[in-house]
């Protein structure tokens, strides 16, 4: 890890109701990264990723871009955050296009029907990236699950932020589904995006993350590439599971197996 | 490439909605003519038009220009801010049941304003009416957010809705109780009904310039509307301050609706229906349906104020009560609709 930090928290901490959910959290990670958020439940996940974002109030610093993000304005913090937020909730029934055209309104296209190039460019390279083009007319409430999930990171792609922020995106999708949604980050990751995923899932982050950050009490326990952050003791540790651990095509097989 | 389908699609619904847009016009245009020309003395459209424009024997510009001239006007800006801000309340609160009336807006801006009428603190044309009725919209739909609180579900909006609406009721009633003198008690009773005769440009002036200060904030939110759709903590990341909007349509609502109720009385159910009416031909789209609704509102409470002067009757029949025999049919149908999100509870 020699690359510079573009995205940086020292010593945070959020209280929430008078309750501590997250304490002292110093993390530093390099564009370009797939970052795998593990943690039990009521660890303070979808915390760390809305505080990073700016949407819950926090202390200590952070850091974006060579950017303190209290110095950022809220649209300069839209256009460096894309956030994915759990459910994938759509409150009317919009067009599929719309709902993924949203995705530049910190860009300043807040209507989907006077896009300008540009945008109407961005807006296509995110459909096509996650293969929604064809369901641009359909109401996203008439969609499937995975259809829906697939716009709603079409919508957080088309931002084109150096940042993506994605809670639990795989969450009750079919195992094809959510290898297409973890493929997805997985190129925008490597076209230089720094993608950190909430998962649940220990073998979707053992496979495809490059770093898993392994949350437990509000607390970063452990941090690393994916074999040694779930070591056999933080996974006793944390989860209190036993893990079956092996190798396949080169890369690392991770999957709970047994209580402790 | 589908770059240019996208746009040729985009193109095609733009321009239906033009053209919904153009026929709502028409149709506005169309209803203040014939409300000019009707009441105890009838005049076709061609005679309203002759007399507007300065021609006609001098009694026809008279009724034309000074009598009938106002009412057409605030039947016009009333409705309008109704239907604008019943579509702006659904649009901050993704729920097509909000509106002012449910919520008890009207009700406690008619408080403010017979508190100030009963108490001999203003005549009925003093500001000091509508500035009353304002504060207290204003109390009211803030109290309901607060309640409600972020992620309100239909339930807890409408029950709070219904308390609020009930409270100002009873205030008013209280009002009414405590106040002497029996003719103030029965001129409010009458204006509580929610009525547009008889008013004169005082009227105009004194509502006006609320109902456009709260029209131009509401509308100026639009955009915000359409990001709220992916709910508020996506919104937010996407740029939208969704405090400072919450305010901005609050505000809004309570400037609009209080400067109508100050002149009007209470006409409820306008803010409800129109953005009803206009989602099968404008599409779901809050941000667009500002507009249209706003075009609706204004053709809604015009005909039913034609109505109430065409429909033949002992005594007057006020528009209000118009507004809200039709209104609550269609509350209750719209509760049937949304049944099984009413019924899902948490929503």
């Amino acid at each position: 890890m020699t690359a510079a930090a573009f995205l940086t928290a020292r010593e945070l901490s959020v209280r929430l109701a008078g309750r501590t959910v997250l304490a002292d959290i110093s993390l530093a990670l390099p564009a370009g990264r797939l970052v795998a958020l593990v943690g039990p439940n009521g660890a303070g996940k979808t915390t760390l990723l809305r505080a990073l974002a700016g949407l819950v109030p926090s202390q200590g610093a952070i850091d974006v871009g060579g950017d303190a993000l209290s110095s950022l304005l809220l649209r300069e913090r839209a256009r460096r955050f894309a956030y994915l937020p759990q459910g994938h909730v759509v409150h009317w029934p919009l067009p599929a296009g719309d709902v993924v055209a949203l995705g530049r309104y910190p860009h300043g296209a807040t209507d989907p029907a006077r896009l300008t190039p540009a945008d109407a460019a961005a807006v296509l390279r995110a459909m096509q990236a996650t293969d929604v083009v064809a369901l641009r007319q359909r109401r996203v409430t008439e969609l499937s699950g995975g259809e829906r999930s697939r716009v709603a990171l079409a919508r957080v792609l088309a931002v084109e932020a150096p940042v993506i922020l994605a809670d639990e995106p795989t969450a009750s999708l079919d195992p094809r589904h959510q290898i297409d949604v973890m493929k997805s980050l997985r190129a925008a990751a490597d076209q230089g995006t720094l993608v950190m995923v909430v998962t649940h899932d220990l073998g979707l982050a053992g496979r495809f993350a490059d770093t898993v950050l392994v949350l437990s009490d509000g607390r970063l326990v452990a941090q690393g590439a994916p074999v040694e952050a779930l070591s056999e003791r933080v996974m006793a540790d944390v989860f209190r599971v036993s893990a079956y651990r092996a190798e396949h095509q080169r890369e690392a097989v991770i999957v709970p197996w047994a209580e402790i | 490439m589908s770059a240019p389908s996208v746009t040729v699609t985009a193109d095609i619904a733009g321009r239906w909605r033009a053209g919904v847009m153009a026929a709502l016009v028409v149709l506005v245009l169309l209803l203040a003519l014939v409300s000019l020309g009707t009441g105890p003395v009838r005049l076709s459209p061609f005679t309203v038009i002759d007399a507007l424009c300065g021609g006609g024997s001098d009694v026809q510009q008279v009724i034309v220009q000074e009598i009938r001239l106002p009412r057409t006007i605030l039947g016009f800006a009333i409705g309008a801010i109704l239907g604008l801000s019943g579509a702006a309340l659904q649009g901050l609160l993704r729920n097509p049941l909000a509106s002012p009336s449910l919520f008890g807006a009207p009700q406690s801006a008619a408080f403010g304003a017979v508190l100030v009428i009963a108490f001999g603190l203003a005549d009925v044309r003093s500001y000091a009416l509508p500035v009353a009725a304002i504060l207290a919209a204003f109390a009211s739909v803030f109290v309901l957010l607060a309640i409600a609180g972020r992620n309100a579900g239909l339930l807890i909006l409408i029950l709070a809705g219904l308390a609020i609406s009930s409270l100002a009721g009873a205030a008013t009633a209280l009002v009414m109780n405590l106040s002497s003198n029996p003719f103030v008690v029965l001129e409010i009773a009458f204006w509580l009904l929610g009525s547009l005769d008889d008013r004169s440009f005082r009227h105009v002036t004194l509502a006006l310039p609320f109902i456009m200060a709260g029209a131009i904030l509401l509308w100026s939110q639009r955009n915000a509307f359409r990001a709220l759709s992916l709910g508020e903590e996506t919104a937010q990341s996407l740029g939208v301050n969704v405090g400072r909007l919450r305010l901005a349509v609050i505000l809004g609502t309570a400037l609009g609706v209080g400067g109508a109720v100050a002149v009007t009385g209470t006409i409820g159910f306008i803010g409800l229906v129109a953005p009803h009416l206009m989602r099968p031909l404008i599409g779901h789209d809050p941000a667009r349906l500002l507009v249209p609704s706003a075009l609706t509102g204004a053709a809604l409470l015009l005909a039913a104020d034609i109505a109430v002067r065409i429909i033949p009757s002992s005594s007057d029949i006020k528009v209000g009560v118009l507004t809200s025999i039709i209104g609550v049919p269609f509350f209750l149908y719209l509760i049937m609709r949304e049944r099984r999100a009413l019924g899902g509870g948490v929503a």
